[in-house]
């Protein structure tokens, strides 16, 4: 999804003459393309997220649509406090994508393993956080981003993500993107998750329902109402620590539904992600999502 | 208004606000005052009409605390048109925080966290060149402030994409918060530090006006592949003789025995 991203953006920059592309001294095979073919558009910050984020700020304010790309943790917490203040306070139009999402990076250690972005990030105002689960929705988000005004976060994963999706998805901040209608229990997920979430539901060959998130924001409160009264019991899927992140803001846009008195009961939540912890040992992205408890095992066992 | 009587004009609007609000850095505000002054009445290329003109000059003013100094010197050129600074400044409800504040009209980033305006300048000096525009982009910061690394950064990245329409001022005054700049963290030999970063560096007497005007004139005018540095020797509440290379005026503001005293120099 990496490469479909990058390469989306690209043809999108021949229409788009205000579209930006900065790295980090990352990027190595995949981005010469849009390098080569705009290089007034294209700047290697060199390894200083700090001051990449601080120009792309300034390049915004002079009429740019700035993506900054690095690994993970890089362009994101590295210089959370650039992002909060001047992109976000000033509601600059800066997003950045961060590649290696969750454990993609699995072997390199827990310095790639990009597990809190999503509630640091979420937390701030002004800023869309995003998270495809397929090709077809990093196709998706980097159409929706060339027209939107202000900051954004792209969470990709890394390569050989299946498609899900038949095509491209409408995409949305909040709304829920339906894979497949069920009965009992829905399950939620925000980014590559949902391959795997897909499949254990069919091994197991249970009838749920299955819906992704590649946008977090507020949630569209009709659609979560809905659900609350459809299903006794929401599965929140995400490759992310559990304090603060998807499951998280499902729970709580539940939960003032319920406070608000447009639901009349809470459906149970259960969340799936990474029970703070930090996993020190090296392993494939999918040895590190069973070893963290990123899987549907114990909810099937249960449910 | 001369560049003189534009300094005394923002001393004095500083001293006001820091006594009717008790507010701090009144010391870092008299130091920048005669670089402020300088800028806005002889150098910038900009107005209070012209402020979202893509031609004008891009002024970032990274020591946010010393608001004080920036928020005058607007209000004495004519910027806060419809504000009333000094009964405005910090009450509830109004974006006179003093940290400064990209809402106030003539303030081109809000700045409060050290270490950030030098970056978003080279950014902004980047899609000058690329636009060919051309403006100049000033940025001031403390001395203090050299000790966050993402300058230093900023400093890298200026040198490497010659960026030649950036003008970093820093109001050199040698104290920060704790103590002096050489006790804190030190900065010395700092033109030698820039130089070997690549900027083009003079240093100047921070409160000679002349020699403020003519440096930043050439400063701005010279498109020779470098960024400049000017190092603005300064002191410390600058202008009354009792806060004068004071650390305590980092903080304090003036009691009432104090507003009378500096008020009466500033006028003499």
């Amino acid at each position: 999804m990496r490469n479909t991203f990058i390469n989306s953006l690209c043809e999108l920059a021949r229409a788009h003459d205000d579209i930006f592309l900065m790295c980090g001294d990352l990027g190595y095979s995949v981005l010469e393309p849009f390098a080569e073919q705009f290089p007034e558009r294209f700047l290697n910050a060199g390894i200083a997220e700090q001051n990449m984020t601080e120009m792309a700020v300034g390049l915004a304010r002079e009429g740019y649509n700035v993506f900054t790309y690095s690994i993970g943790n890089f362009p994101t917490l590295r210089c959370m406090e650039q992002i909060r203040y001047d992109v976000c306070y000033h509601d600059a139009n800066v997003k950045i994508i961060a590649v290696g999402g969750g454990y993609a990076y699995g072997a390199l250690g827990v310095s790639h393993h990009t597990t809190e972005d999503i509630a640091m990030l979420r937390s701030i105002p002004n800023m869309l956080v995003t998270a495809p689960a397929d090709p077809h929705e990093a196709r998706s988000i980097a159409k929706y981003l060339v027209s939107h005004r202000g900051p954004a976060y792209v969470r990709l994963n890394k390569a050989g993500e299946p498609m899900i999706h038949r095509g491209e998805v409408d995409v949305q901040p909040g709304r829920l993107i339906t894979v497949r209608e069920g009965a009992g229990v829905a399950v939620l997920t925000t980014g590559a998750v949902l391959d795997g979430a897909i499949r254990q539901i069919d091994e197991a060959g249970r009838p749920w329902a299955v819906y992704s998130c590649p946008m977090l924001s507020a949630f569209d409160t009709e659609t979560m109402c809905s659900l609350a009264r459809r299903f006794d019991c929401i599965v929140t899927m995400e490759e992310h620590q559990l304090a603060g992140g998807f499951g998280s803001a499902v729970l709580e846009c539940l939960s003032d539904l319920r406070a608000q008195g447009r639901i009349a009961s809470m459906p149970i939540v259960r969340r799936v992600g990474i029970p703070n912890k930090f996993i020190g040992y090296a392993g494939t992205q999918e040895y590190l999502r069973m070893k963290a408890g990123v899987d549907l095992g114990r909810i099937l066992e249960n449910a | 208004m001369d560049s003189i009587e534009l300094a005394r004009s923002v001393r004095l609007t500083a001293l006001d606000l820091c006594h009717s609000k008790r507010a701090s850095h009144i010391g870092g505000a008299y130091s920048v005052a005669d670089i402020l002054a300088v800028l806005y009445a002889d150098v910038l290329n900009i107005s209070p009409l012209t402020v979202d003109n893509p031609e004008r000059d891009r002024v970032f003013y990274s020591k946010g605390h010393a608001c004080t100094a920036l928020y005058a010197v607007l209000n004495a050129c004519g910027y806060l048109k419809g504000y009333d600074l000094l009964k405005e400044f910090t009450v509830n409800g109004s974006y006179f925080t003093s940290h400064v504040n990209h809402q106030i009209p003539g303030v081109e980033l809000s700045t409060g966290s050290l270490g950030h305006a030098l970056g978003v300048a080279c950014g902004t000096a980047l899609a000058l060149k690329r636009k060919g525009n051309a403006g100049s982009v000033f940025t001031i910061v403390s001395d203090g402030e050299l000790d966050e690394g993402s300058n230093w950064e900023s400093l890298l990245a200026g040198a490497h994409h010659a960026l030649d329409n950036m003008i970093l001022i820093i109001d050199y005054n040698k104290i920060q918060s704790f103590g002096s700049v050489e006790e804190v963290l030190a900065l010395e030999p700092l033109a030698d530090k820039l130089r070997a970063f690549r900027w083009q560096v003079t240093e100047v007497d921070g409160h000679n006006h002349d020699e403020l005007r003519k440096t930043l004139a050439e400063s701005s005018l010279a498109r020779n592949g470098l960024p400049k540095a000017i190092i603005a020797h300064t002191v410390k509440g600058k202008g009354v003789s009792f806060m004068e290379g004071q650390l305590a005026w980092h903080y304090k503001s003036p009691n009432d025995a104090d507003y009378t005293r500096a008020r009466a120099e500033l006028e003499a």
